[in-house]
């Protein structure tokens, strides 16, 4: 059962901020959600193999070749704040 | 009206220098200004028209592209107020593909915010309308391709599926929509929602169109490790065969689930494919049933680790008010999001955190494989198998949006192909009690899109809705 403080604890852990009426319809649809998803609890998993990939992709190897990548404006040409050769973000250290 | 007109006729018509490309573009651009308003498809329209001159077989024809695949120069939002400044540096693989295969591309088009949706009712820009009833959904996520293939505002165009979300809106749509194999075109570009389900795939007016997109988008990539080393071929020489002796299986288990005229259309789609000279027989897929359950734990824990990218600090929007570092990716992803983005970050980072790991996602991976197994199992003996794409015809704009298991539940018959990787296609076979269509679903083991053309192209010729489509 997935109630107030533990939808808080998820979204903190997400990195959002919920107001509160959304608290609680939050609350609601996930145990709606994860009610429903109860039903894989019918089956007996414990001998199974989990399938991480489905379609027998092999590792993918290649030369340790230094190639050209973007150009540095074109990569800050979309960030909300540089200073023309890093993105700027808030101070992080208090001095 | 040249906006009518499939690509490959257009394709044919350029060739015999009856038209030019640039007609079909201000054809498709008139139908745009006259139907936009109250359709609302795309994010954004080109209005000028770029020639292409590389004298590829698409002829500068135009091509639409869902909003969540770069096209270089141009902006690329996923219909989320976080990307909404966003414009890409590079084109995605797919769009890149079609360019040097001379295609021109006159707009991006609306989908779900970062296609996390079936109805395009969780665009940050807005709902798309469904063209048959403007009071009901197109389906989603690329709702917006396949609302614009269907209205005449695009000829054909490229959506993406992680769930369902080419083949649902392509089937309430009255249209043609293809899930290729997982791996069979790059990903690379795309922006990502679930990596180990999502598929660029076409859609379009019918079935030779999807395989003359798909033959120019397949292909491996290096910039994508999960792009497949399988050539390339040219799908089109699998339409118009024969398809006597065919095995089909039928998931008969899905259709007490469904409305009415779903199962009739299904009987009829039945007796299609047995008149075609197909062996049909009803098959069993013990863990369908549970697909929707394990979608709803993988894909949410993908996208809370692939959505964890947007902070504010490279590209995006970013909030204005905030303390400090930690508060200001707090604030940029709270109010960059909407509930839906939100609701599944939070359910993956659930499913994902401490304590419950084994309880949700490592079953789900162990569920994946068992799904898997009873295709594989199917595919021994069978060539394909068909089922309806959705339950329901389109549900009208607001009955489910605030419901989201109701609308998770919508994706039940889609889900299995992005799960075990498979492709399949949504081609339409009937219209409901209300006039609206509805879409045959066909199924085919790994990298056998040859086995659904042949079936697709051989059922088209027998049931398709082409003069019925809403394109006056």
């Amino acid at each position: 059962m997935v109630d107030r403080d533990e939808v808080k604890r998820v979204a903190k852990l997400a990195m959002l901020e919920l107001k509160e009426d959304q608290i609680d319809k939050f609350a609601a649809q996930f145990n709606e959600i994860l009610e429903y998803m109860e039903q894989i609890n019918e089956l007996d998993l414990s001998n199974c193999e989990a399938a991480f990939h489905i379609t027998e992709l092999q590792n993918v190897f290649r030369e340790d070749e230094v190639k050209p990548s973007m150009d540095r404006d074109v990569i800050l040409k979309n960030a909300p704040e540089t200073d023309g050769e890093s993105f700027k973000v808030p101070k992080v250290i208090e001095r | 009206m040249l906006y009518k007109k499939t690509l490959h006729e257009l394709m044919d018509l350029v060739k015999n220098k009856k038209i030019t490309p640039k007609e079909v573009y201000d054809s498709v651009l008139d139908r745009i200004h006259k139907k936009e308003s109250e359709i609302n498809a795309y994010v954004t329209v080109f209005e000028e028209y770029k020639e292409n001159a590389s004298g590829g077989e698409l002829l500068g024809l135009p091509i639409a592209i869902k909003d969540n695949m770069h096209i270089d120069g141009k902006p690329t939002t996923c219909s989320s107020k976080i990307l909404s400044n966003f414009v890409a540096v590079f084109d995605a693989t797919a769009v890149k593909k079609l360019r040097e295969n001379g295609a021109t591309f006159i707009g991006k088009t609306n989908l779900d915010e970062f296609a996390m949706g079936s109805s395009t009712e969780t665009s940050y820009y807005g709902v798309t309308k469904n063209p048959w009833d403007t009071t009901r959904v197109p389906g989603g996520s690329s709702g917006g391709s396949a609302a614009a293939v269907a209205s005449g505002e695009a000829i054909a165009a490229l959506g993406s599926d992680t769930g369902g979300s080419i083949r649902q809106p392509a089937s309430l749509c009255g249209v043609v929509g293809l899930k290729p194999t997982y791996g069979r075109v790059s990903r690379f570009g795309l922006v990502a929602f679930a990596s180990s389900l999502d598929q660029i795939g076409p859609i379009t007016r019918d079935v030779r169109d999807a395989a003359i997109l798909l033959s120019i988008i397949c292909g491996h990539d290096p910039m994508d490790s999960t792009s497949a080393n399988v050539d390339c071929e040219d799908f089109t020489k699998y339409l118009n065969q024969p398809i006597s002796g065919m095995k089909v299986g039928v998931y008969e288990a899905a259709l007490k689930d469904c409305d009415n005229v779903v199962q009739k259309a299904m009987d009829d789609s039945i007796k299609i494919l047995e008149s075609l000279g197909c062996e049909v027989k009803s098959i069993e897929l013990p863990h369908a049933k549970y697909a929707v359950s394990d979608y709803y734990i993988i894909a949410p824990a993908e996208a809370s680790s692939n959505l964890a990218r947007y902070d504010g600090v490279k590209y995006g929007f970013r909030a204005s008010n905030f303390d400090d570092l930690k508060d200001m990716y707090i604030k940029t992803r709270s109010e960059g999001f909407g509930d839906e983005v939100k609701r599944r970050i939070m359910l993956g980072t659930y499913v994902l955190s401490s304590g419950y790991y084994d309880a949700y996602y490592l079953k789900a991976q162990k569920l994946r494989y068992l799904i898997k197994q009873d295709f594989d199992n199917i595919f021994k003996d069978f060539d394909c198998i068909v089922s309806p794409t959705t339950p329901t015809e389109a549900f009208k704009i607001g009955e489910k949006a605030d419901k989201p298991l109701q609308m998770y539940l919508s994706d039940i018959f889609t889900i299995p192909a992005n799960l075990t990787g498979i492709p399949a296609i949504s081609i339409p076979n009937g219209l409901g009690d209300n006039g609206l269509p509805l879409g045959l679903q066909i199924m085919a083991d790994a990298f056998r899109e040859d086995v659904i053309f042949k079936v697709a192209s051989a059922f088209e010729r027998e049931f398709n809705l082409r003069d019925k489509l809403p394109l006056d």
